[in-house]
């Protein structure tokens, strides 16, 4: 690393004021209406497949419940491919990438990225690119929240 | 560190644009434009190439030269071991120099023709350059289905293929001078504004330039940056305010910003980037104005961002250049 004189540092103050004299608003109020409201969207479209088919099978709430996050992910999935889900995550950000659908949108995309790239050294290695944080992660949360339990409530 | 050339010239250019810059107001001023940005070929990669090649082959038919004619071509782009110039350079076997200074590769390759020209050791000199908004969004960003949010400082990173030739014979256009600019750091680390990168390096270059040959900014009848977006160019302007106490307000403008139309396309954010932007912008309108003497000397600085996504992951400042070269209608 450079070891930066004193001048330097204060020319870079100078110039990080200049910067933010010009820096745009990012409209974040709106933005979050529209992740809230198209995110309660999902969720809603979620809740009403669940209720669906656990009436329609006449299955237990849980089972119905793996039923329509396979469906969730069958459908985002499908739309990435068709090449416009895309377009819907800049519109509704959050909105859609924190539901399931955001995870089987990041894999599918990157699997359409790498595929030119062959089913080795392209698909396998890049398909959990952007989902393989999420995994990791998760599972080791998990694991930790699981001991927490564990230890205080006994199991 | 500032060069006067003697007998230097510029032939023609050709300019071969994607979908989204045939949306903009530039249109009419390409010579080919093209609607699918896989342009006929499997990959971002191969398309990239394609396009490349077009505009060589295009700036041949244009200038009625055979490949034999052209002593050397130097070319770059922003793919990894800038692979875009090797391959479309393959085709035409001319004697060959890849360079990289990122979005200023364009101007980098005319300085080089122009000082092999100006020293006489060769009279025709193709400078090409190429990106592509997939391709490059793949390399340095997320992949190109994922569609993540951006600031609205990003830019966009332009589709085409553009290509001038130098040549040692009077045409009436003259390559009058050049400035070759330095590695700058200003402490910027964010990857989504890059005009806030940038500026630093054009303001140094366009000093020093005037500086060298004496001049002040109402010397040129314009002087233009080559992707600082619509808030680096803002930048761009209060800086030379306030550090060098010149004025360029009047006479400068960023081809980012030309490229596209910022009201109606959203999608481009702050504007257009990469090392075609500038290049399609300068090759096309400007060269045309200069060739019908609405405009008579011009000063292109075009900049680059010097970084890679692993520099950016470990934490390291973005680097950036800008090189310039000045333009003039003789006779």
């Amino acid at each position: 690393m450079k070891i930066l004189g004193l001048g330097d540092v204060m020319e870079k103050k100078k110039y990080e004021e200049i910067v933010s004299r010009h820096k745009p608003t990012e409209t974040r109020a709106q933005n979050s209406f529209i992740a809230f409201v198209t995110g309660g969207i999902v969720g809603v479209i979620g809740q009403l497949l669940t209720e669906f088919y656990a009436s329609f099978f006449d299955i237990a709430t849980k089972d119905a419940t793996t039923f329509m996050l396979v469906t969730l992910i069958f459908v985002a999935s499908l739309f990435t491919a068709l090449g416009f889900f895309d377009k819907w995550v800049t519109f509704c950000k959050c909105g859609l990438i924190i539901p399931i659908t955001g995870f089987a949108h990041s894999m599918t995309s990157a699997g359409i990225e790498y595929r030119k790239e062959g089913p080795i050294f392209g698909l396998g290695s890049n398909i959990f690119k952007l989902a393989g944080s999420v995994i990791l992660y998760g599972v080791v949360s998990a694991w930790f929240f699981g001991l927490l339990r564990l230890i205080i409530m006994g199991g | 560190m500032t060069f006067r050339y003697k007998q230097v010239f510029v032939d023609d250019a050709a300019t071969i644009a994607g979908p989204y810059e045939a949306e903009g107001p530039l249109k009419p001023y390409f010579d080919k434009t093209f609607e699918n940005l896989y342009h006929g070929e499997k990959t971002w990669e191969t398309a990239e190439v394609k396009v490349l090649e077009d505009s060589i082959k295009t700036l041949l038919d244009k200038t009625k030269r055979q490949k034999e004619d052209i002593d050397l071509i130097v070319s770059g782009d922003l793919l990894n071991q800038i692979t875009s110039s090797c391959y479309s350079a393959e085709k035409f076997a001319f004697p060959f120099l890849g360079i990289y200074s990122a979005c200023a590769t364009s101007i980098e390759g005319m300085i080089i023709g122009s000082s092999l020209i100006d020293g006489g050791k060769v009279q025709n000199v193709i400078a090409a350059t190429s990106s592509h908004n997939m391709s490059s969004e793949k390399q340095f960003r997320n992949p190109t289905e994922y569609g993540a949010p951006k600031p609205k400082t990003a830019t966009f990173t332009a589709t085409g293929g553009a290509s001038i030739l130098l040549t040692n014979e009077n045409t009436g256009i003259k390559v009058e001078s050049s400035t070759i600019g330095r590695v700058i750091d200003y402490g910027q680390t964010d990857p989504f504004h890059m005009g806030a990168v940038m500026a630093p390096a054009a303001a140094d270059t366009i000093y020093r330039h005037l500086v060298d040959l004496n001049r002040t900014p109402d010397y040129y009848d314009l002087i233009l940056t080559g992707d600082l977006g619509a808030y680096g160019k803002e930048i761009l302007i209060d800086f030379m305010k306030n550090e060098y106490q010149m004025d360029i307000s009047n006479n400068y403008n960023d081809c980012g910003t030309m490229l596209y139309d910022l009201e109606k396309q959203k999608e481009v954010q702050a504007g257009g980037s990469g090392p075609v932007c500038s290049a399609l912008v300068n090759y096309s309108v400007i060269l045309q104005m200069l060739k019908k003497k609405k405009i008579k000397k011009v000063l292109l600085v075009a900049t680059g961002a010097l970084f890679s996504p692993t520099f950016v992951y470990q934490h390291e400042n973005i680097l950036s250049i800008a090189h310039a070269i000045s333009l003039e209608v003789i006779k």
